[in-house]
C-alpha cells in the first residue's frame, strides 16, 4: 500500500489545456443555473414565485443580474487599501476554480483513441488539495473585509476567519475516516474504492459533519454570519460592488458547487450507479451531475428551512459538537479498519 | 449595599434544562421538521398574486374614485352644484363652482349645476362623506384604485373626467367570492 505520489496516467499537455477550457466553461454554466435555482426553490418553498420577469419563466435572471453587475462602474472607497481591494475578489474566485478542478467527472475515457480522465487532475493528495485550497479561499475573504477599510467588512471578515478556522478542522477529520477506509488520497482512488459500498452509509456520521461543515465552508444559512446582513449590512463584501462583487457572488456559488461535487466523490460514489447498475462511460458525468444538483438542492432546502445561529453558538458548536464527533468517527473508523484487515 | 428587589421580584417559571442527550435529539428532530415544513411548501404552489396582471376584485362597497352621474333618461347631470359635498369633505380637496341654468342653456335638473367641478385626488383620502353628503347621489365612490400619475396636476380630476364613463380596470368581487 503506498499513499504518496500514485498519479495513474499522465495526458499529454493538450488535453490538459483542453481539459482547463472545459472544466472553467462547465463552472461557468453551472453557476447561473445554481444561482437561478436557489432564488426560485427559496421562493417555492416561501410561497412564492421567485423571479419570473426577465425571459421564460425567469430563467434569464441571472444573465440580467450578471449584466447588470459587470456593467455598473468601478467603486473603490478611498479608505480601501488599492492593490488588496482590487486582488482579494480574484483570490476568491481563484480558488474556487481550482478547487473545483479536482472533482472527477468520470472515470477516464477513451475519447477518439487518446486517454483522457474525465477529471482536472487526479492528484496523489486530494483532500488535502481540497482544504489548502479551502484554506487560501478565506484569504479572499479576509483580505476582502480588511482592505475595504470599514467597520462592517472587518468584523464580517474576523468572522470569517474564525469561522472558516473552526470548521476547516471538523471538516477534514471527517474526511479522515473516509481515507482511513478508501486507503487512497486520490479522488478517483475513493471512487473506485467505493463499487461496493458508498461511504455515507459505513461513514454516515463523517458525511453529517463533512455536509455540516461543508455549509459554515461556503458562509451558507444557517451559518452565514460571515454576511449577516441583518448586523453587518453585507460582511465582507460590504463595500464591494460591480464587477467585483459578482466576482464574490461567483465564488460563492462556485464553492457551493465544490462542497457538492466532494460530498458527491467522497461520500456518494461519484459516478458509480447503484444497484450494479454499470452505464457506458458517457454517463458518467450526467450521474455526478445528478448527484451534484442533489447535494446542492440540499444546500438551497437547509437555508430555507434554519435561521441563523448566534455568534457563540456557531462557535460552541464547532469546537464542542463538530470537532469532538469527528475525533470519535476518525478514531472509530481507524480501529475498525486495524481491526478488519 | 445591595438591591433588595421586594415585591416587584417577578420569578420566571421555566421549564428544566433538557439534558446533553435529550438536547441533541430534540435540536436533530426539530430540525427535520422545519425541512419538512419547507419542503411541503413547494407542492402547496405559490400564493403570489401577480398584480399587474391578476386583481384581486373588489367588494361592491369599496371605496375607489369618484364617479359623477346624469339622469339616464333626460341625460342631465344629477350635481345641481350646491356644494354640500365640498363642506363634508375633511380633506378639502372638492371644489365646486355653481352656475344658473338657462332655458337655453340647461344642464342639471335643478335651479343650479355645477360650472366647476374639480376633485384633486392626491389630497382625497376616500372617506366617502360626499357620498354620503350629497342629497341627490350625484356624486359615489367607484372602484378604480389605479390612481397613480406623473405629476400633482394631473391628479386633479375635472367634471368632464368624473362624468365619463370610467374605464373598468378594476375586477369586481361576485356574489359567492
Amino acid at each position: 500500500m503506498s499513499v504518496l505520489g500514485v498519479v495513474g496516467y499522465y495526458e499529454p499537455w493538450w488535453i490538459q489545456i483542453l481539459k482547463s477550457f472545459v472544466i472553467f466553461a462547465v463552472a461557468l454554466q453551472l453557476v447561473p443555473v445554481i444561482l437561478i435555482a436557489e432564488r426560485k426553490l427559496l421562493g417555492r418553498m416561501q410561497g412564492r414565485y421567485g423571479p419570473n420577469r426577465v425571459g421564460p419563466f425567469g430563467l434569464a435572471q441571472p444573465l440580467a443580474d450578471i449584466l447588470k453587475l459587470l456593467t455598473k462602474e468601478q467603486f473603490r472607497p478611498t479608505t480601501s487599501a488599492g492593490v488588496l481591494f482590487a486582488i482579494a475578489p480574484v483570490i476568491s474566485i481563484l480558488t474556487a476554480v481550482a478547487a473545483f478542478a479536482l472533482i472527477p467527472f468520470g472515470d477516464t475515457q477513451d475519447i477518439f483513441g487518446t486517454r483522457v480522465g474525465l477529471y482536472g487532475v487526479d492528484v496523489s493528495i486530494g483532500p488535502l488539495y481540497i482544504l489548502a485550497f479551502g484554506a487560501i479561499a478565506f484569504y479572499g475573504v479576509m483580505l476582502g473585509g480588511w482592505s475595504s477599510g470599514s467597520k462592517y467588512s472587518f468584523l464580517g471578515a474576523m468572522r470569517a476567519a474564525a469561522q472558516l478556522i473552526s470548521y476547516e478542522v471538523a471538516q477534514g477529520l471527517a474526511l479522515v475516516g473516509v481515507l482511513f477506509t478508501a486507503q487512497t488520497l486520490s479522488l478517483t482512488g475513493i471512487v473506485h474504492a467505493q463499487a461496493g459500498m458508498w461511504y455515507f452509509i459505513p461513514q454516515l456520521a463523517g458525511f453529517l459533519i463533512f455536509l455540516v461543515a461543508g455549509f459554515a465552508e461556503t458562509n451558507r444559512a444557517p451559518f452565514d454570519l460571515t454576511e449577516a446582513d441583518a448586523e453587518l449590512v453585507g460582511g465582507y463584501n460590504t463595500e464591494f460592488g460591480g464587477g467585483r462583487f459578482a466576482s464574490y457572488y461567483f465564488a460563492e456559488y462556485l464553492n457551493v458547487l465544490v462542497v457538492a461535487g466532494i460530498t458527491t466523490t467522497v461520500f456518494l460514489g461519484g459516478w458509480l450507479m447503484p444497484f450494479g447498475i454499470h452505464p457506458p462511460g458517457w454517463v458518467d458525468p450526467i450521474v455526478v451531475l445528478a448527484k451534484m444538483s442533489l447535494v446542492s438542492f440540499f444546500f438551497i432546502w437547509v437555508r430555507a428551512t434554519l435561521p441563523r445561529l448566534r455568534y457563540d453558538q456557531l462557535m460552541s458548536f464547532g469546537w464542542k459538537v463538530l470537532l469532538p464527533l469527528a475525533t470519535v468517527n476518525a478514531l472509530v473508523t481507524a480501529i475498525v479498519v486495524v481491526a478488519t484487515h | 449595599m445591595t438591591w433588595t428587589p421586594g415585591e416587584d421580584a417577578i420569578t420566571v417559571q421555566r421549564p428544566p434544562a433538557p439534558g446533553v442527550a435529550r438536547g441533541a435529539w430534540r435540536s436533530v428532530v426539530e430540525t427535520l421538521r422545519g425541512l419538512r415544513t419547507t419542503l411541503a411548501r413547494i407542492p402547496e404552489g405559490p400564493v403570489t398574486v401577480q398584480y399587474p396582471e391578476e386583481k384581486v376584485p373588489v367588494y361592491p362597497r369599496f371605496r375607489g374614485r369618484h364617479k359623477l352621474h346624469r339622469f339616464e333618461d333626460t341625460g342631465l347631470e344629477k350635481c345641481v352644484g350646491c356644494s354640500l359635498c365640498a363642506a363634508a369633505c375633511p380633506a378639502d380637496c372638492i371644489r365646486v363652482v355653481a352656475a344658473e341654468n338657462t332655458p337655453e342653456h340647461r344642464v342639471s335638473a335643478g335651479e343650479r349645476y355645477a360650472a366647476v367641478y374639480e376633485i384633486n385626488l392626491a389630497q382625497c383620502i376616500f372617506c366617502g362623506y360626499c357620498e354620503l353628503a350629497c342629497p341627490f347621489d350625484a356624486i359615489t365612490m367607484g372602484h378604480d384604485y389605479e390612481l397613480s400619475d406623473h405629476s400633482r396636476s394631473d391628479l386633479i380630476f375635472t367634471k368632464e373626467m368624473l362624468l365619463a364613463e370610467p374605464l373598468e380596470r378594476t375586477p369586481l368581487r361576485t356574489e359567492d367570492e
